[in-house]
C-alpha cells in the first residue's frame, strides 16, 4: 500500500511542477500566479519526498513485491545498506536526483523572500520545467515503485562492495552538488528571461552555487575515499569516464565561484558568468547521461540502459539546448561593465576561468574522445590516466602557480611588483621545501619535487595574503588580532579552500611518487617488510557477519620491532550474491597510512596454507581527502558570510 | 530492471599485478614491467590496466610483457609489439598520431587561445577611466595646491 501512495504521490509532484513551471513563468507580473506557482513548488517537493519516503520504507520493511527493492536488497543486509540501498539502483537513484531538484526548487520558492518578485517567480519556474522534465522520467521510464507480479521471497541484494558506510552517504552529497547547480541554471535563465544580470543577481546565485560546490566536493571526496579502502589496491581516482562525468560540474563550478565574484564587486563579466551558470548543470546533466547509458566503458558501469539514455539524453538537448538558444540571442544585448586592466585581479580570475575551463574542455575531450575516433575512422582508441596526467596535471599547475597572485593584486588595476614583493618569502620557502624534498626523499624525482614546491607555495602563499591583510609582523600584535577577527567569513572561506588545494597537492604528490608496495603469500608466522616497516600474519580465523563470511586476519605492524599497531584484514565472503570482497585494515601513522590487505588462501612452500598478503605504506595519504575537505569546508564558512544572506541582498537591491 | 548490472563487478581482486608468484626475478625489470603495465588496457575489462586486473586475460597479457622484458626489450618495443597484436586499444596512453592530434593538441590550443583572446581583449579596451599623463600632473597639482 505504502508503495501505491508513494507512485501516487510521485505523479502528483509531476503534475504540480507542470503548474509549477506554468504559473512561475507566467506569474512573473502577476503575483497572485506566481503565489500559487511558489505553493506548487512546496507541493511538488512534498510530494517526491512522500515518494521517497515510500521506497524507503519498502527497503527497510523488506518489501520484495516491489521490483527496485527485489533487485537490489536483502533481507540479511545491515539497515544502513537497506536505507542506502533506496539510492543505490538507477531508479532509486534518479528520485534522490528528482527529491534534490525540488528541493532545491522548494528552497528558492521558501527562501527568496528577498529576491526582486519577478525574478523569483521566474527561477521557480525554471526549476518547475526542469522538474517537468526529470520527473516525466521516473514516473514513465524508470518508476522505483514499480510492483512484481510474483514476488520472491528474497532479494537479490546490493552488490557488496557498496555496503560501506563512505558509499551508502556518498549519492546525496553528490547529487545535492550535481542538483544544486540547477538553481544556479534557474537563476540563468531567468536573468536572460529579465534581461537584467547585475552585480545584485550575482550575489543572489553564488550562495547556490557555493552550496553545490561544496556539497559535490564532499561526494566526490567520499567516492575517492571509499574506491582508496574498498577497491584494495589503494587508488583514489582512476580516470575512469564516471568519475570524469562528476569532476567536470566540479570545475566549472570552481570557474563560476570565481566568476560571480567578478560578476558582483565589478559588474564585469556577466556573460560568461551566465554561460558557466548554464555549463555547470549541463555537465551535471551530461553526467546523469554519461553515467547511466553505457556509452562508455567504465569500472563503475552503473545500470546501463541504452533506451533510457536516450532519454536522458533528450532531457539534456531540450533544457541546455533551450537555455543556451536563449543565451545566444539575449546575452549580446546584457549590458558590459566594469573594464579593467591587464594587471588586475579581475585579469587573473580571468586567466583561472580560462584555464579551468581548458581543463575542463581536456577531461570532456578525453572522456568522449573514443567515441569521436570511433564515429571519424572506426578506429577504436583508449584514452586512460596517462593523457590526463600529460594535459590536465600542466595545466593545473600553471592555474597553481598564478593563484597565490590573484587575492594579493587589486581589483581594476593591479600591481604585479608589490603583489610579487609579498609573496617573495611564501615563493623562497616553497623552493626551500622543494629542493629539500629532491635531497632528502628516495627515489629522486624533479617532477615531484615541483610538485610539492607547487603544494608548498599556494599554502605559504595563502598564508601570506592573511598576513598581508591583517598587517601581521609589521604591526603591534593586538592591531593584528583585530583584523584577524574582522575579516570577513567569505575572505576566510577562500583562504581555506586555496589552503586546501595546496594541502591536496602535497598528499598527491608525496602518495604516487613514494608509496611502498609489497606482496607475498605468507603462512602463520610469515613476515613482509614495506619501507621501515614490518607485517607478520599472526593468525587467520573464520567469522561471522551480518550477511557475510568472512576469514579474518591479525597482522601486527612493528618498526624497529617496536608494535605500532595491530590490523585485522578481512576477506568476505557474501552468499546472497556469491561475491568475495576484501576489506583493507588501515593503521595511521600521522598523514601516512600502512595499508593491508588479506588475499585469497593457498598453499605455502612447506605444503601447509598460505595467504596472499599484500601491504602498502601510502605516505601522507590522509591529506588528499583532507585537502578537499577543507575547500568544502571553504566554501560553507564562506556561505555563511553575512553578505550572502538573502536578506542583505534585498538592501542592495 | 533486468538490465541493472551490479557495479564494478569486474574489479573484485584487484592489484593483481604484484602477485609473488607472477614477478620476475629481476627486480629492475620487474619495476620496468610494472610501468608497462600501468599504461596497457585490460581489453575484457571495463576500463582498467593490466596492473589492476585480474582477468584471465590480463594475467596472459603481463606474462607475454614480462616475458618481452626479460628478453631486453625497452617500453617502445614492448608497446610497439602489443599494439600489433591487439591495436592501438590496447594503449591507455593514445600515441602521438594524426589521428590523436586534436586529442594532444586541443588542450593546449584551448588555453593559449584563451590568453590571446584576453591580451587583445585587453588590448582594444585600454581603461578610458585611467588617466593620462597631462591629467596625472594635472591631478598631482590640484593636490598640491589643496595640501598648501
Amino acid at each position: 500500500m505504502t508503495a501505491e501512495l508513494g507512485a501516487f504521490a510521485l505523479v502528483l509532484a509531476f503534475a504540480l511542477s507542470l503548474a509549477q513551471a506554468a504559473l512561475g513563468l507566467m506569474g512573473a507580473h502577476r503575483p497572485a500566479l506566481a503565489g500559487a506557482g511558489v505553493g506548487a513548488a512546496l507541493g511538488a517537493f512534498g510530494g517526491v519526498a512522500l515518494a521517497f519516503g515510500a521506497l524507503v520504507i519498502a527497503f527497510v520493511t523488506s518489501d520484495f513485491s516491489v521490483a527496485n527493492v527485489a533487485a537490489n536488497s536483502h533481507t540479511a543486509k545491515p539497515l544502513l545498506y537497506r536505507v542506502a540501498g533506496a539510492w543505490g539502483s538507477h531508479e532509486g537513484s534518479m528520485l534522490l536526483w528528482c527529491l534534490a531538484l525540488t528541493g532545491y526548487g522548494a528552497a528558492v520558492a521558501a527562501l527568496g523572500k528577498g529576491l526582486p518578485f519577478t525574478l523569483r517567480s521566474r527561477v521557480v519556474g525554471v526549476q518547475g520545467a526542469l522538474g517537468v522534465l526529470f520527473l516525466a522520467y521516473t514516473v514513465f521510464a524508470s518508476n522505483p515503485l514499480a510492483r512484481l507480479v510474483n514476488a520472491p521471497v528474497e532479494g537479490r541484494s546490493l552488490n557488496p562492495l557498496l555496503q560501506d558506510p563512505a558509499l551508502a552517504f556518498h549519492p546525496p552529497f553528490l547529487y545535492a552538488g550535481y542538483v544544486g547547480f540547477s538553481v544556479v541554471f534557474s537563476f540563468a535563465v531567468a536573468g536572460l528571461i529579465g534581461g537584467r544580470v547585475d552585480a545584485a543577481w550575482a550575489r543572489w546565485v553564488r550562495p547556490w552555487t557555493l552550496a553545490a560546490w561544496s556539497m559535490l566536493t564532499v561526494g566526490i571526496t567520499l567516492g575517492a575515499f571509499w574506491a582508496y579502502y574498498e577497491l584494495g589496491w589503494g587508488g583514489w581516482w582512476f580516470w575512469d569516464p564516471v568519475e570524469n562525468a562528476s569532476f567536470m560540474p566540479w570545475l566549472i563550478g570552481a570557474a563560476l565561484l570565481h566568476s560571480a565574484v567578478v560578476t558582483e564587486k565589478r559588474g564585469a563579466l556577466s556573460g560568461w558568468t551566465l554561460f558557466l551558470a548554464l555549463a555547470a548543470f549541463t555537465f551535471s546533466m551530461m553526467g546523469a547521461f554519461l553515467v547511466r547509458s553505457g556509452v562508455l566503458t567504465s569500472v563503475h558501469a552503473f545500470a546501463v540502459d541504452p533506451t533510457r539514455g536516450v532519454l536522458l539524453l533528450s532531457i539534456l538537448g531540450v533544457a541546455s539546448g533551450a537555455a543556451f538558444l536563449l543565451f545566444a540571442w539575449r546575452a549580446p544585448s546584457l549590458q558590459r561593465g566594469g573594464l579593467f586592466g591587464l594587471v588586475s585581479r579581475e585579469s587573473l580570475i580571468v586567466l583561472n576561468n580560462i584555464i579551468l575551463t581548458a581543463a575542463t574542455a581536456t577531461v570532456l575531450l578525453g572522456t568522449l574522445f573514443p567515441l569521436i575516433r570511433e564515429a571519424i575512422d572506426g578506429d577504436s582508441v583508449s584514452v586512460g590516466p596517462p593523457y590526463f596526467n600529460l594535459t590536465f596535471v600542466p595545466l593545473m599547475a600553471v592555474a597553481m602557480l598564478l593563484l597565490p597572485f590573484g587575492p594579493l593584486t587589486a581589483w581594476k588595476r593591479g600591481d604585479a611588483r608589490a603583489a610579487s614583493e609579498r609573496l617573495k618569502l611564501a615563493a623562497a620557502t616553497a623552493v626551500v621545501f622543494g629542493v629539500a624534498a629532491y635531497a632528502v626523499a628516495s627515489p629522486r624525482s624533479v617532477m615531484a619535487a615541483a610538485g610539492l614546491a607547487l603544494g608548498f607555495w599556494l599554502i605559504f602563499g595563502a598564508l601570506a595574503e592573511v598576513a598581508e591583510r591583517t598587517r601581521a609582523f609589521r604591526g603591534p600584535m593586538a592591531e593584528t588580532l583585530r583584523r584577524l577577527t574582522g575579516l570577513p567569513r567569505g575572505a576566510w572561506g577562500m583562504t581555506l579552500a586555496h589552503l586546501g588545494l595546496g594541502v591536496f597537492t602535497l598528499g598527491a604528490v608525496f602518495e604516487t611518487t613514494w608509496k611502498v608496495e609489497a606482496a607475498e603469500a605468507l603462512s602463520i608466522g610469515g613476515r613482509i617488510d614495506i619501507g621501515a616497516y614490518s607485517l607478520s600474519l599472526d593468525s587467520v580465523r573464520t567469522a561471522e557477519g551480518p550477511n557475510f563470511l568472512a576469514e579474518r586476519g591479525t597482522v601486527t605492524v612493528t618498526r624497529n620491532d617496536r608494535v605500532v599497531c595491530t590490523a585485522e584484514p578481512e576477506r568476505r565472503f557474501y552468499p546472497a550474491g556469491r561475491q568475495t570482497t576484501s576489506e583493507v585494515a588501515l593503521c595511521n601513522r600521522g598523514l601516512d597510512q600502512i595499508y593491508i590487505v588479506l588475499g585469497e588462501r593457498r598453499v605455502g612452500a612447506s605444503g601447509g596454507p598460505a595467504w596472499l598478503v599484500r601491504g602498502y605504506f601510502n605516505p601522507w595519504v590522509q591529506l588528499i581527502f583532507l585537502g578537499p575537505l577543507l575547500m568544502a569546508i571553504g566554501g560553507l564558512v564562506s556561505l555563511s558570510d553575512r553578505r550572502l544572506r538573502l536578506a542583505a541582498g534585498r538592501k542592495a537591491a | 530492471m533486468k538490465r541493472v548490472l551490479l557495479i564494478l563487478s569486474a574489479v573484485l581482486c584487484m592489484a593483481a599485478a604484484s602477485d609473488p608468484s607472477e614477478r620476475l626475478p629481476d627486480p629492475a625489470q620487474e619495476a620496468t614491467a610494472r610501468e608497462i603495465f600501468r599504461e596497457v588496457r585490460c581489453l575484457v575489462c571495463q576500463n582498467e590496466s593490466i596492473d589492476d586486473s585480474d582477468a584471465d586475460l590480463a594475467r596472459d597479457l603481463r606474462r607475454v610483457v614480462r616475458e618481452q622484458v626479460a628478453a631486453g626489450r625497452d617500453e617502445a618495443q614492448v608497446k610497439a609489439f602489443l599494439t600489433e597484436r591487439y591495436g592501438e586499444y590496447v594503449l591507455l596512453r593514445p600515441a602521438f598520431s594524426v589521428g590523436n592530434a586534436a586529442l594532444w593538441l586541443a588542450p593546449f590550443l584551448a588555453a593559449i587561445g584563451g590568453f590571446a583572446f584576453l591580451l587583445v581583449r585587453a588590448r582594444r579596451r585600454e581603461d578610458p577611466a585611467a588617466l593620462s599623463a597631462e591629467e596625472e600632473e594635472r591631478l598631482a597639482k590640484l593636490l598640491d595646491d589643496g595640501e598648501a
